[in-house]
């Protein structure tokens, strides 16, 4: 049975004091269904105050959805969120997004201030302009990403290290207490990935709480305290000195298809009526 | 339909206008009727180019395709219960009325077939397209055959009839110009967020249903008001063409709005005026035509974007990258003659890299150091591609033949740099790939 896999990684999420309102995120019995195919199974995770968490596991086993899910721009067909004991809508003000880059048309005709402004928009309310004091605090966050000389420059002429940054910098004008961020490290150069992680450090050192996708089992060590192990469920939760074991990563990784995901695919055939 | 407008247009029409008449109807001094519907043609125009430029950003141009053509059920619905129930079957508002609630009824069913099916968008537009399409030109039929001569006017919604536009119209376009371009002012911000990044939108709290509903309503507005000047065939194209033309012009969306209006203003205002001088053609196909060169013409000579300024682009560095071959080759081996053709060896003389045209011809000073520098980019290259990159020497050649010439100052300083600190000599390095 899947079910007994998931019971020995639970004691260590048993060990925290659960749902706190300390905590800024609070996941419970969350399940998620993607165009009617379950990709998330009954998770419970709670995010500590002042980390940086890294999500882990294969391609399809729900990491962006688990994010995606979290901010409710998918919706969970069970379970709850809650971000310092409220609900999401209470709390938008304090997260800040940085979504997967593929996800945007770059050839949108916009700069890289203009995408770093978007970060301002609920500062700045409907039907207001953006002001100087807008557009120097969006410099201040491009400077900080070291990109201050391409400011100007339509999006599609950056790198796709300086788009990231872009993205990254928009986060920051946000001004977050909580980030969620898909992937930041995915396709970046050196620079790029010093600069992320140098970034995620000093979040943190403020007291924020980041929650980051990552590929990259060997850097997990190094940068990151926290990490989620997810395979359609969460195979462990914790901090990384004790869930980041050869054993749980084989069970993250190993046997491609796992009854759980054999299971997704009968609900999927079943719901959509034997297509 | 204005039966004084008409009679004067049709007794102009034999002969080509004279430039007295060219000159009248451009300034606006033609008479009222032929003002009215030049000014409304120009005031779709700008409506059509604001709102179009959201529907592109959107991208959502084929949405409004099918919206428009699913206006003709409406309309003919709309005649056929009017005369059933006894109220005047020719009303304007009615009519209306009736390709508004069908235009959006096949909206609503483009999305209810892409939420309930696995059809695609495109599938999915071109169903609802033609079966509402369909049954409009069945309806059509049917009120021919049985109603009065007064039914004939409804084929002017399909091709539509500029020229049967009135003060009371003008009046109208001007009210949508007006509305446009204050919601495109109000909430141009919201609307580029959503069209950018709809997930960071929404977790910044825009509700982004609102403002797609918005779009949608706009380009509603846009089309059924402009039904009877350009037709529901064509009335699209004012959506599509000028901010697909403006594209080329802009990289920033502020600016996209602004030109794709002037360019919908000009194709308006010359659609309607050359079709006010040469009554027998239609202007909304005139002014969509009229669009259509600015687009054509965008396309080929925008300086950036532009078809001709990439060919250019392209040639350019085809040229720079041949006579770098030949100043390297020359560098490295001065007494050699060079194979390049004499194109080639004038160019190479114009630009002062060598002294004579012959093939044999030696470098300028000039000459000397830039193949000087192109030979010491190549082996940089070359060096970083076997230490750094793990490429086998013999492969290196050709990976080295485009990439050289691209490089930037910046990007050769860094290379300069990498090697230097990892203590390896070029010329070594070289010798070592030529091996």
């Amino acid at each position: 049975m899947s079910t007994a896999t998931t019971q020995t990684p639970r004691s260590t999420l048993d060990a925290r004091p659960e749902h706190s309102a300390d905590n800024p995120l609070s996941v419970h019995a969350m399940t998620v269904a993607y165009h009617r195919k379950p990709v998330l199974w009954d998770v419970d995770y709670d995010a500590p105050p002042g980390s940086l968490v890294a999500i882990v596991g294969p391609n399809g086993a729900g990491k962006s959805t688990f994010i995606k899910a979290c901010l409710g721009l998918i919706p969970a067909a069970a379970g709850t969120v809650e971000f310092w004991g409220k609900p999401y809508k209470n709390a938008r003000a304090k997260i800040g997004y940085v979504p997967q880059r593929e996800t945007v048309d770059w050839d949108f005709p916009v700069s890289a201030l203009d995408v770093v402004c978007m970060g301002l928009y609920r500062k700045i309310g409907w039907f207001k302009p953006i002001r100087k004091a807008h557009k120097a605090a969006a410099m201040e966050s491009l400077e900080r990403m070291g990109l201050s000389e391409y400011a100007n420059r339509q999006i599609a002429q950056l790198s796709g290290g300086q788009q990231q940054r872009v993205f990254l910098a928009r986060a920051l004008v946000q001004n977050a207490d909580l980030y969620f961020m898909d992937e930041p490290f995915a396709g970046v150069d050196a620079a790029t990935e010093a600069a992320i992680i140098e970034v995620l450090r000093e979040l943190r050192s403020q007291g924020k709480t980041v929650i980051v996708v990552h590929h990259d089992l060997q850097t997990v060590p190094t940068y990151f305290d926290h990490a989620m192990l997810l395979n359609m469920r969460i195979v462990a939760a914790g901090p990384v000195s004790e869930v980041f074991t050869d054993e749980n990563l084989n069970k993250t990784y190993g046997g491609r298809l796992t009854l759980l995901a054999e299971a997704s695919e009968a609900v999927a055939r079943a719901q959509q009526g034997q297509l | 339909m204005n039966p004084t407008l008409a009679q004067s247009l049709t007794q102009t029409h034999d002969e080509i206008p004279s430039l007295r008449e060219i000159l009248d109807t451009l300034t606006l001094q033609s008479g009222f009727n032929t003002n009215a519907v030049i000014i409304a043609a120009t005031l779709l125009g700008i409506a059509a180019g604001i709102i179009g430029a959201f529907a592109l950003l959107r991208k959502r141009s084929l949405t409004a395709d099918a919206l428009s053509h699913a206006t003709l059920p409406g309309i003919t619905a709309a005649f056929l219960i009017a005369s059933a129930l006894g109220f005047n079957a020719r009303s304007l508002p009615i009519l209306l009325l009736g390709a508004t609630i069908s235009g959006i009824l096949g909206v609503t069913l483009i999305h209810a077939i892409l939420s309930h099916t696995r059809l695609r968008e495109d599938a999915a537009i071109g169903i609802v397209l033609s079966v509402f399409f369909g049954i409009g030109v069945v309806l059509l039929s049917v009120i021919q055959s049985t109603a009065t001569s007064s039914a004939a006017g409804l084929n002017h919604f399909i091709y539509g009839q500029t020229a049967a536009m009135l003060t009371n119209d003008a009046i109208i376009m001007g009210t949508i110009a007006f509305v446009s371009i204050s919601i495109a002012l109000l909430v141009m911000k919201e609307i580029t967020i959503v069209c950018f990044n709809e997930s960071f939108a929404k977790v910044t709290g825009i509700h982004t249903g609102f403002i797609d509903a918005l779009i949608l309503a706009l380009i509603v507005l846009v089309t059924v008001s402009g039904l009877q000047a350009v037709g529901l065939i064509l009335i699209v194209a004012m959506l599509i063409i000028p901010p697909a033309a403006a594209r080329f012009w802009t990289d920033r969306v502020r600016v996209l709005v602004l030109l794709s209006a002037l360019i919908g203003a000009i194709s308006g205002f010359f659609g309607s005026s050359v079709s006010a001088l040469l009554p027998r053609k239609p202007a909304g196909a005139v002014i969509v035509l009229c669009a259509g060169s600015i687009f054509i013409l965008s396309m080929l000579l925008a300086p950036k974007r532009g078809v001709v300024a990439q060919i250019v682009r392209q040639s350019t560095l085809r040229v720079r990258i041949a006579i770098d071959h030949i100043l390297e080759s020359k560098y490295e081996h001065p007494e050699q003659h060079t194979k390049a053709d004499l194109t080639l060896r004038v160019m190479l003389r114009a630009l002062g890299f060598t002294s004579s045209l012959s093939a044999s011809s030696t470098l300028t000073k000039r000459g000397l150091e830039r193949g000087r520098r192109v030979h010491r980019n190549h082996m940089l290259w070359e060096q970083y591609l076997i230490s750094f990159a793990d490429i086998a020497p013999s492969h290196v050649d050709w990976s080295v033949d485009l990439v050289e010439h691209v490089l930037d100052d910046q990007l050769i300083q860094r290379l300069e740099r990498e090697i230097r600190e990892s203590g390896l000599h070029l010329d070594h390095a070289s010798q070592e790939a030529r091996s």
